[in-house]
C-alpha cells in the first residue's frame, strides 16, 4: 500500500477471496466416483473396488485395478494433453483420431522385421530392398514427422484461410483416414522390431502420459507460449491488439497437437504389436471429452493439463468400475455421454455463481 | 518547438466519400491533458484512429516525439510510446491482472523463443508498483479479470497503459460504461498521471468530467476541429454550443 495524493493504490490482499482452482472440482468428482463404486461394490458384491482383498497378496491397494485405470487412458490421454492446448487456445481439434491411424501405418512401415522365425514377414509391407530392422529412431522420427505436416496443414488453413476450425480439422480427419486406409490397401502392418516393440510395453504408456503431462503442465504456466494460448483463447482481438502473432501461435499449437497425436500413435501400434487403418476412431472425441471433463471451456481460455489428466482418470475410473461391477459395456458409453454433458453443465453453473459473487 | 508531444497537420480521412475528418491541425504539450469533445459522428474517434495507426490516413502529416511518422499499424504506434485504452477493453478475460499488463510483452528469464520462460516474479513486482504509482486499487492480483467489476478492469487497463507509455495516452471514454464510484476511480487516477507529468488525450461526453481534470478542450463536428480553447476561457454552455453547432470557430481559428 502506499499513499499518494489522489488515493491509496496497490494489492489490499484478501485470502478468502483466493480463486479456488477448478482441478480441485474436479479432482474432488474423481474421488467422489471411486467412494461410489467403493460403496457400491462393498454392499452388492462383496468386494472392495479400490483396495486389495485378496490374501495371498500384501498390499494395502489393488494394484492391478490401478494400473489398469490410468494405463486405459494413456494412449488417448497423450492425444488429450495436445487437444487441451488446442481448445484452450479457442479451437478444436477432430483430426487426431485419423492422425493416429495414418501415422501407425506410415510409422509401423518402417518398424518392420525381415523374417519372422526364420520365414519371410507374412504382413510385409516394405516400402524397398533392405528397409528392415531398422534402428527405432527411424519409424520414431517419421512419425513425428507425419504429425507435424498434418498439425501444420490444420495450422495453416485455420491460421491464413480463416476457416473454423472444426471444418479444417474435420478435412484432416476425412483425409487422414483415407491416407490410412491407402497405404497398405486396407492391410494391417504388423511384427514390429524389438526396438519399436519396447516403446509401449508394460507401463511405458502411462509413463510417456504422465511425463508428457507435466512437460507440458509446465510449458502452459511457465513459458510465453502457455501464456498467448490462454490470451488468444479468452480475447483473440486483445491478444492481436497487444502484438501477440496469432496466426505464427495457431500454427504451433495445431503442430505440437499433430505431434502428440503421433506420438499416440507410436505408442499404440507398438503395444498392439501391429497398425491397422482403423487405429484411433473415436479418440478425437475422447480426448476432447476428458478435457472438458477436466474443466476445459470449449469457448476457450480456460483449463489446465492437470485438469485434463483428472478428466481421463474419472475416464478410466469409469470404465473401470463399470467392468468391476459387471456391467456391460453398452452401460459404459451411455455413461460416459452423459458425464461429458453433466461435466460442462456444472462448469456452466459454477462460472455463473462466481460471476454474481464477483 | 521541443515540448511539443504531438502534432498533426490537415490530417484527413476519407471513407469513400464520406468526409471523416478534414485537415485537422492538433498539437499536445508535455504534461498537457487535452480533451477531445464533440457528437457521435463528430470525427472524434476517427482522428484517434488515425494517430494510432489503427487506421491509415488519407492525406496530413503526424509528428511525434519531434520526428514526423508514418506507423504501419497499432503494435508500431505503441512501441513508439503510444497507449491507447480502448473503449471495447482489451483485455484477455481469462488471465490475471500481471498476465493482462504484460501481454505480448511479456518479460522473460531465459529466451527459447515460443518456449521462453517467464519472470513471473518480476511481472507481478512490476505490477504492484504499476498499481501504486496509478493509485489503482484491486483486490488480489491473482484473480482471472473474469471476476472483476467494470471499473476495476477499467482500472488494469489504464495501469497497463500508464505502465508502458512513457510518452502519450490516448482513452477513448474511459467511464462511459462505469458507475459514479468507478467513474471516481477512474478519474483519480488520470489527476495522479496528471500529478506525474504525463500527456494525455481523452475523449469524453462528461462536460464536469472535462472541465475537472483536462487544460484545453477540442471540440470537433462533422469531421472538423471547430474550437480550441483553455479550460479557463470557456464553459459548458460555450462548448455545447461549439459542439451543436449554434457558434461555429472558423472565425475564432482564423484569428
Amino acid at each position: 500500500m502506499a499513499q499518494t495524493s489522489h488515493g491509496v493504490g496497490g494489492v489490499g490482499y484478501d485470502a478468502k477471496k483466493r480463486a479456488w482452482p477448478a482441478e480441485l472440482n474436479v479432482f474432488l468428482a474423481l474421488v467422489i466416483l471411486v467412494v461410489v463404486f467403493e460403496l457400491i461394490g462393498r454392499i452388492f458384491l462383496g468386494d472392495s473396488f479400490l483396495f486389495n482383498t485378496r490374501s495371498d497378496v500384501s498390499a494395502i491397494f489393488n494394484e492391478a485395478r490401478l494400473q489398469i485405470i490410468i494405463l486405459q487412458v494413456s494412449i488417448v490421454g497423450i492425444i488429450a494433453i495436445g487437444v487441451t492446448q488446442v481448445i484452450i487456445t479457442g479451437g478444436i481439434d477432430l483430426s487426431s483420431g485419423s492422425i493416429v491411424g495414418a501415422t501407425a501405418m506410415i510409422a509401423m512401415s518402417f518398424a518392420q522385421v525381415a523374417t519372422v522365425n526364420g520365414n519371410p514377414n507374412p504382413k510385409a509391407m516394405f516400402l524397398a530392398q533392405g528397409w528392415t530392422d531398422l534402428p527405432v529412431i527411424v519409424p520414431v522420427l517419421v512419425a513425428i514427422g507425419c504429425g507435424l505436416f498434418a498439425g501444420l496443414v490444420n495450422g495453416a488453413l485455420i491460421a491464413y484461410t480463416r476457416i473454423p476450425p472444426f471444418i479444417a480439422t474435420l478435412g484432416m480427419m476425412v483425409t487422414a483416414r483415407g491416407i490410412a486406409k491407402w497405404w497398405s490397401k486396407g492391410q494391417p502392418i504388423s511384427f514390429p522390431t524389438e526396438g519399436f516393440a519396447a516403446i509401449g510395453k508394460g507401463l511405458m504408456p502411462v509413463i510417456i502420459f504422465l511425463s508428457l503431462a507435466v512437460l507440458f503442465q509446465l510449458i502452459m504456466t511457465y513459458t510465453r507460449y502457455g501464456k498467448h494460448c490462454y490470451a488468444i483463447g479468452s480475447n483473440e482481438d486483445a491478444a492481436r491488439m497487444s502484438g501477440i502473432k496469432i496466426a505464427n501461435h495457431k500454427i504451433l499449437v495445431y503442430v505440437i497437437a499433430g505431434v502428440l497425436a503421433a506420438l499416440a500413435a507410436v505408442v499404440l501400434s507398438s503395444k498392439n504389436l501391429t497398425a491397422q487403418s482403423g487405429m484411433g476412431v473415436m479418440y478425437e472425441l475422447d480426448a476432447i471429452a476428458m478435457a472438458v471433463i477436466g474443466g476445459v471451456s470449449l469457448s476457450g481460455g480456460r483449463g489446465s493439463i492437470i485438469g485434463t489428466v483428472i478428466g481421463s482418470l474419472i475416464f478410466g475410473v469409469i470404465i473401470s468400475g463399470f467392468t468391476f461391477l459387471r456391467l456391460d459395456a453398452y452401460y459404459q458409453e451411455m455413461v460416459k455421454g452423459v458425464i461429458i454433458v453433466g461435466a460442462v453443465v456444472l462448469d456452466q453453473w459454477r462460472q455463473r455463481l462466481r460471476a454474481m459473487r464477483a | 518547438m521541443s515540448d511539443i508531444v504531438l502534432k498533426t497537420e490537415n490530417l484527413t480521412k476519407r471513407y469513400g466519400g464520406v468526409h471523416a475528418l478534414e485537415g485537422a491541425n492538433f498539437e499536445l504539450r508535455k504534461g498537457e491533458h487535452v480533451a477531445i469533445m464533440g457528437d457521435n459522428g463528430a470525427g472524434k474517434s476517427t482522428f484517434v484512429r488515425q494517430i494510432t495507426a489503427v487506421e491509415q490516413r488519407t492525406s496530413g502529416q503526424i509528428w511525434f516525439d519531434g520526428k514526423e511518422v508514418n506507423f504501419a499499424g497499432p503494435i508500431e504506434a505503441r512501441t513508439a510510446g503510444i497507449e491507447t485504452v480502448f473503449q471495447n477493453l482489451a483485455l484477455a478475460d481469462d488471465l490475471d491482472v500481471p498476465s493482462n499488463l504484460f501481454l505480448g510483452r511479456e518479460k522473460v528469464l531465459f529466451n527459447l523463443g515460443p518456449f521462453s520462460i517467464l519472470d513471473r516474479k518480476y511481472m507481478r513486482k512490476a505490477t504492484e508498483a504499476a498499481l501504486i504509482r496509478t493509485a489503482v486499487k484491486i483486490p488480489n492480483l491473482s484473480n482471472t479479470i473474469r471476476h472483476m467489476s467494470g471499473g476495476q478492469r477499467q482500472c488494469v487497463a489504464i495501469a497497463r497503459t500508464a505502465t508502458f507509455a512513457s510518452k502519450l495516452i490516448i482513452m477513448d471514454e474511459p467511464t462511459a460504461a462505469l458507475g459514479v464510484q468507478e467513474t471516481a476511480q477512474v478519474e483519480n487516477i488520470i489527476r495522479t498521471l496528471k500529478d506525474n507529468g504525463e500527456p494525455l488525450i481523452l475523449i469524453s461526453h462528461n462536460m464536469r468530467q472535462v472541465f475537472d481534470l483536462c487544460d484545453r478542450i477540442v471540440v470537433f463536428r462533422r469531421g472538423r476541429i471547430v474550437a480550441n480553447l483553455r479550460k479557463q476561457d470557456t464553459d459548458g454552455n460555450d462548448i455545447v454550443s461549439y459542439i451543436t453547432g449554434a457558434k461555429t470557430g472558423e472565425a475564432e481559428l482564423a484569428a
